[in-house]
């Protein structure tokens, strides 16, 4: 595939402190990093180990305390804010533990909030979400709202709203969190069957070690510094 | 988006009726207590509005309203018609009597003395009967209202009453606009009047008074006071004395005051605990969608969306109601006449906006506060 191995995302330098009471924490410390296009990346470590900052600073929603980040050679964070929102909206797809659904909107509808954001009609934007829904063979579920939904079909209904605008990156906060195994398995193998098909980047934070065999690349954090980076997890993982 | 924050708003229907029914609620207190302090001021004018002919009413400059009076001697009335500019100028009195009925009750009522010829004074309607017939001897008029408290299910026409030792009889119902007090009231030449209620030498009220065409009451009023020595008011200046004597000698604005206070209070209770509720059962929604890339002017968009189509819905639905009641006892004498000036919907609109602004700012705060990464937490 081309364009495989360009980075997409480049770190440097990244540092994040966080204020308990009077004392400064920081949580991440001179985080350095490329991630590649086309790359099925995760994030792994112990709770605490700022992985959830880490990739929060990759996708725009958290300002790094020190250091600079580029996202398909844009340094995010010397955008104004409302270019910053807009640069989300138009490269970033994201995936929630909790999934985040809107309660009283229907499948179709949540899976395509994307597109709606940017100004779509309403019915277009439906149309695109029902396509997506689609691949990831959850079209029958499209007028359910989510409270008639499984978690794993809601946790669909995420990825496709992630998807429905076609980002070029996908940040994913423990998608398989709240699934059971099976469906875990099934969600996952659908996130890199039609998110990684049109050669975007996938980052996951997880502690799911029966997912670890999908990924192309594994980062460690422990106490905010990346410890292993590599295919596969340490064996004293 | 807008289309999705009113989803989210009427998905939680309990929330949603929640706001709707606090604004409709503030809406129908403040709108029907306004509405009825208004008509109920308006009472103190009643007498005026309900001898629309006169343009001028000439008094002692001791008398300040319709019912607070001090009488004049006789010879005022040829005095105000001597004064250039007076079209006609007729007596009218206004004094307290006890009646008796046949059924024994006893009625506090107001007598009323109209012009013996052109019988001006009396309202411009009747309900029953015929002003003619006023002519007849004993013949008194009795207004709506009076009528219904005096008269419950029986025809008032023909009955007689006792008034100060003398006998009257009903011979017509007037459509009169009740007085503050509701008091019933008795219309009757000024000639007979004068006998039903016996006192002092003087005894005429008011000289009512019709400006010739071309001459402006108000000049012809102060005119009138400067030439001689009473007090002239045109009609709409009394009717403003007898409004303003209610505001400034009785605790009604004050009451009414608080019971609309008391609805803005509520209404903003009531809408701003279920909205700020709303907003944190949907705060996550709120931060995944910022994180998404919806920007906050979207955001406030949807929020101020959201306080206006419950603003909008529970507004319509006060109003509503505010009319259903007036409907409702539009046939109840308390209420006869009772209407809703567009001053105070208008009134009710922006106690709601400010209502819908308060805690839709109030609720934004807390949506912009969310930090999108919280999402991830």
């Amino acid at each position: 595939m081309s364009g495989e191995n360009s980075p997409a995302i480049r770190i440097h330098g990244v540092c994040r402190d966080f204020m308990a009471g009077e004392q400064t924490l920081r949580v991440l410390h001179d985080i350095s990093v490329d991630i590649r296009s086309g790359e099925l990346t995760y994030l792994v470590g112990e709770s605490g180990s700022g992985k959830t900052t880490l990739i929060s600073i990759i996708a725009g929603i958290l300002w790094p305390t020190e250091g600079d980040v580029e996202v398909f050679g844009t340094d995010i964070y010397s955008l104004t804010d409302t270019e910053l929102v807009d640069f989300r909206l138009e490269n970033i797809g994201f995936i929630f533990q909790q999934y985040n659904l809107i309660p009283s909107i229907d499948a179709a509808s949540n899976a395509a909030v994307p597109l709606i954001a940017r100004g779509m009609k309403l019915h277009e934007a439906r149309a695109q979400a029902c396509a997506m829904l689609d691949k990831l063979n959850i079209l029958d579920q499209a007028d359910k709202l989510p409270n008639q939904l499984s978690g794993g079909q809601q946790q669909r209904v995420a990825i496709a709203r992630a998807l429905v605008h076609r980002p070029r990156l996908v940040v994913c906060d423990e998608p398989t969190a709240a699934l059971d195994a099976r469906s875990g398995r099934r969600v996952m193998d659908l996130l890199r069957e039609v998110g990684m098909a049109e050669g975007r980047s996938v980052i996951i934070v997880t502690h799911d070690n029966r997912i670890f065999d999908l990924a192309d690349r594994i980062l460690v954090l422990e106490d905010g510094r990346i410890t292993h980076d590599g295919k596969d997890v340490p064996e004293d993982h | 988006m807008n289309w999705i924050a009113i989803r989210m708003l009427t998905g939680d229907r309990q929330k949603f009726f929640g706001l709707v029914f606090g604004i409709a609620f503030s809406t129908l207190l403040i709108t029907q207590q306004l509405t009825i302090f208004a008509n109920l001021i308006q009472r103190g004018a009643s007498a005026v509005y309900n001898i629309p002919a006169a343009d001028i009413w000439v008094m002692d400059k001791a008398s300040r309203t319709t019912d607070i009076n001090y009488p004049m001697p006789s010879t005022a009335l040829d005095t105000v018609r001597s004064v250039e500019g007076v079209e006609w100028a007729v007596p009218h009195m206004r004094a307290a009597a006890s009646v008796r009925t046949r059924q024994g009750n006893l009625e506090g009522v107001a007598v009323i003395g109209v012009d013996d010829t052109t019988l001006i004074g009396l309202p411009r309607h009747m309900k029953e009967g015929d002003r003619k017939a006023l002519a007849d001897p004993d013949a008194v008029l009795i207004d709506d209202v009076g009528a219904a408290r005096m008269y419950k299910g029986i025809d008032p026409i023909g009955q007689e009453v006792e008034m100060n030792d003398q006998r009257a009889v009903i011979r017509g119902v007037v459509d009169a606009l009740p007085s503050f007090t509701s008091q019933v009231s008795l219309y009757a030449r000024y000639s007979r009047a004068l006998n039903y209620v016996p006192g002092t030498r003087n005894r005429m009220s008011f000289v009512l008074v019709r400006a010739q065409p071309g001459v402006e009451p108000v000049k012809l009023a102060r005119k009138i006071e400067q030439q001689t020595g009473l007090r002239a008011r045109t009609k709409d200046e009394f009717a403003r004395d007898g409004i303003d004597f209610i505001i400034k000698n009785t605790g009604i604005p004050f009451n009414f005051g608080i019971t609309v206070m008391l609805g803005f209070i509520v209404g903003v209770a009531i809408v701003g605990l279920t909205f700020s509720l709303f907003i944190r059962d949907n705060i996550k929604q709120f931060g995944a969608l910022k994180a998404i890339g919806v920007r906050n002017s979207k955001i406030r968009n949807m929020v101020a969306i959201q306080a206006l189509f419950v603003g909008f819905i529970g507004f319509s639905l006060g109003v509503l109601g505010a009319a259903l009641f007036i409907w409702a006892f539009s046939a109840n004498p308390t209420f006869k006449g009772f209407y809703s000036p567009w001053q105070i919907p208008l009134f009710s609109l922006v106690a709601v906006t400010a209502i819908i602004t308060l805690t839709g700012w109030l609720g934004l705060r807390n949506v912009l506060k969310t930090e999108p990464a919280a999402v991830f937490r």
